[in-house]
């Protein structure tokens, strides 16, 4: 008993030794039978979250169905982490639901907010379940404490790494639309577009590049429109005009992840395909321009 | 605070010169870009050129102009045997061929506002305007 | 206006200067031609890094230089085109067509000297 009265106040600093993920110390027929009476009640239970969460006014982003669904899969994934004392299933759960509703602009406050009141929810369920034997719910929340506040850290701090990668991800997509030509060999530039083209950006795009060309010094550039779904006839024009451009500059261009769809409006307007260095993807432009960069008599723009 | 018209006589090859560096002196005084003085002093090179080759003289006028933004007005006039079928000088295959018969697509496309009058044996008056992004 | 013509080697180097007029560039043509001659020379570099302006005469005109100095058998390669320049003469179709182009000086020389192994 005195025992478990000093582990009481030891389970705070073992909780902060974060790379335990099993955890010691609770006996494992307590754990069984808290995890038993969360099973029982999950119904009842999950109601109960439910409405907390409503009251408090969070996850208004989402509605009720969705809010219900996630509580569910949230609830179970609980209830197991508990049963099985491993993390790892509940860390890439929290990471999972991360990906899932931060597009939906659910705040870092209200995920950490629910996952809060699930333990609170449960730990009054407790409280109600043994408040007649007062050492036995002792016990149960030596056992429950711990792995409830590891549980609320792992999902919370998973939600919010997802969301700051989802912010690099975006500072990223920003940058590249700002400065898209990127200089990754000596001599070979590239020039990876992405999203709608319109001829104002076209043109923004092209005086960028020719600039890098004699900026970088490029003898080959590779640009990559992947990522373009389609092009009407104005900016087709404008790519042509680049690979012109870029030739009279002394640099090769190598145009990559050319779609069905473009290539019929390149053709449309009067290009010759069999003319225009196309490759079809972008590692395998880069390769040819390697090759191209390899052989000097190659790395000054043939007429054609 | 607005700039007067800026007139060249275009009677000689060395006009044609003379009309360019205006027009990029004013574009530059008036804001313009690197690229869009480029462009003007380009298409004013063109419009002079043809006014040499076809009517053996004429005038290039340049004035700034206001709108929602700032500008540059260019208008190549002559008088000479003036333009039969403009849609077909106008026509533009896109090609790439380089070779040019007045090369009216091109000055098009350099300049943001385009406007031909001509009729045979009235001359030709050729308007463009480029505006400040 | 003058236009200096500098011999390198085998190589002949025309700096094309800003200004010139459409008298000024028949001239050049035709000087460029009597010094490759002169000089047996076996190529020539074209640099137009000043000129910031290249109309339809000065395109047509450097692809007739081209087209000439290969008849006599040797390679020109044009230089110095400045981006904005090359930007304003896609636009108007003058894609210099048949003419070898280089970012500069030391890659038009390097091309050269590589052109004239091949065909050694």
């Amino acid at each position: 008993m005195a025992k478990r009265e000093t582990s009481t106040k030891d389970s705070g600093t073992r909780n902060n030794a974060a790379t335990e993920l099993v955890m010691s110390e609770a006996p494992s027929e307590l754990l069984r039978e808290l995890v038993a009476h969360l099973r029982q009640n999950r119904t009842q239970l999950r109601e109960e979250w439910v409405g907390r969460i409503s009251e408090t006014r969070l996850l208004t982003a989402m509605t009720k169905e969705e809010i219900f669904a996630e509580a569910t899969s949230v609830y179970d994934s609980y209830v197991e982490a508990l049963e099985t004392e491993t993390f790892e299933a509940l860390q890439a759960y929290a990471r999972n639901l991360s990906e899932r509703i931060i597009p939906r602009g659910v705040e870092t406050h209200e995920v950490v907010g629910i996952v809060l009141l699930l333990r609170d929810v449960l730990a009054r369920s407790l409280f109600a379940k043994y408040q007649a034997d007062f050492k036995k719910l002792n016990r149960i929340l030596d056992a429950y404490e711990p792995a409830a506040n590891r549980i609320a850290n792992t999902v919370a701090v998973g939600f919010v790494q997802e969301r700051e990668r989802v912010i690099r991800q975006q500072q990223e997509a920003i940058r590249e639309l700002s400065t898209p030509v990127l200089q990754v060999r000596e001599r070979l530039l590239i020039l990876p577009i992405i999203g709608v083209i319109d001829p104002q950006r076209a043109r923004q795009l092209t005086e960028q590049l020719l600039r890098g060309i004699r900026t970088n010094r490029a003898k080959v550039v590779v640009i990559d429109i992947t990522g373009v779904a389609a092009m009407d006839v104005t900016v087709a024009n404008h790519l042509v005009q680049t690979v012109e451009a870029s030739r009279l500059l002394g640099a090769t261009v190598i145009v990559t992840g050319l779609s069905p769809e473009i290539a019929q409006t390149l053709v449309t307007i009067g290009v010759d395909l069999g003319k225009m260095n196309t490759v079809g993807d972008l590692q395998g432009g880069i390769e040819q321009a390697e090759r191209l960069l390899g052989y000097k008599v190659m790395a000054v723009a043939e007429p054609r | 605070m607005p700039l007067g018209e800026i007139r060249v006589a275009i009677n000689s090859d060395q006009d044609i010169v003379s009309a360019r560096q205006e027009g990029r002196a004013l574009a530059t005084r008036l804001g313009f870009s690197g690229v869009d003085a480029t462009f003007i002093a380009t298409a004013i090179s063109e419009l002079a050129r043809n006014i040499l080759a076809y009517a053996r003289r004429g005038e290039i006028m340049l004035r700034a102009i206001h709108g929602s933004s700032d500008g540059i007005l260019v208008i190549a006039s002559d008088a000479g045997p003036g333009i039969r079928d403009i849609p077909q000088a106008l026509r533009d295959g896109f090609s790439t061929s380089g070779s040019l018969g007045l090369g009216l697509p091109g000055v098009r496309r350099l300049m943001d506002e385009f406007e031909i009058k001509s009729r045979p044996g009235h001359g030709t008056t050729v308007s463009v305007k480029k505006w400040k992004k | 206006m003058e236009v200096p013509i500098l011999k390198q080697g085998e190589f002949l180097i025309a700096m094309f200067q800003a200004a010139l007029s459409d008298a000024d560039l028949e001239n050049l043509r035709r000087g460029l031609l009597q010094q490759v001659v002169k000089f047996r020379s076996r190529g020539v570099i074209v640099d137009v890094t000043a000129m910031d302006v290249m109309d339809s005469f000065a395109s047509r005109t450097l692809r007739e230089i081209a087209h000439m100095i290969r008849l006599r058998g040797a390679e020109t390669v044009i230089v110095g085109i400045q981006p904005e320049v090359a930007f304003a003469m896609v636009q108007l179709g003058l894609t210099l067509e048949g003419v070898s182009t280089a970012l500069d000086l030391e890659e038009g020389l390097a091309y050269l000297i590589e052109k004239s192994k091949m065909t050694d």
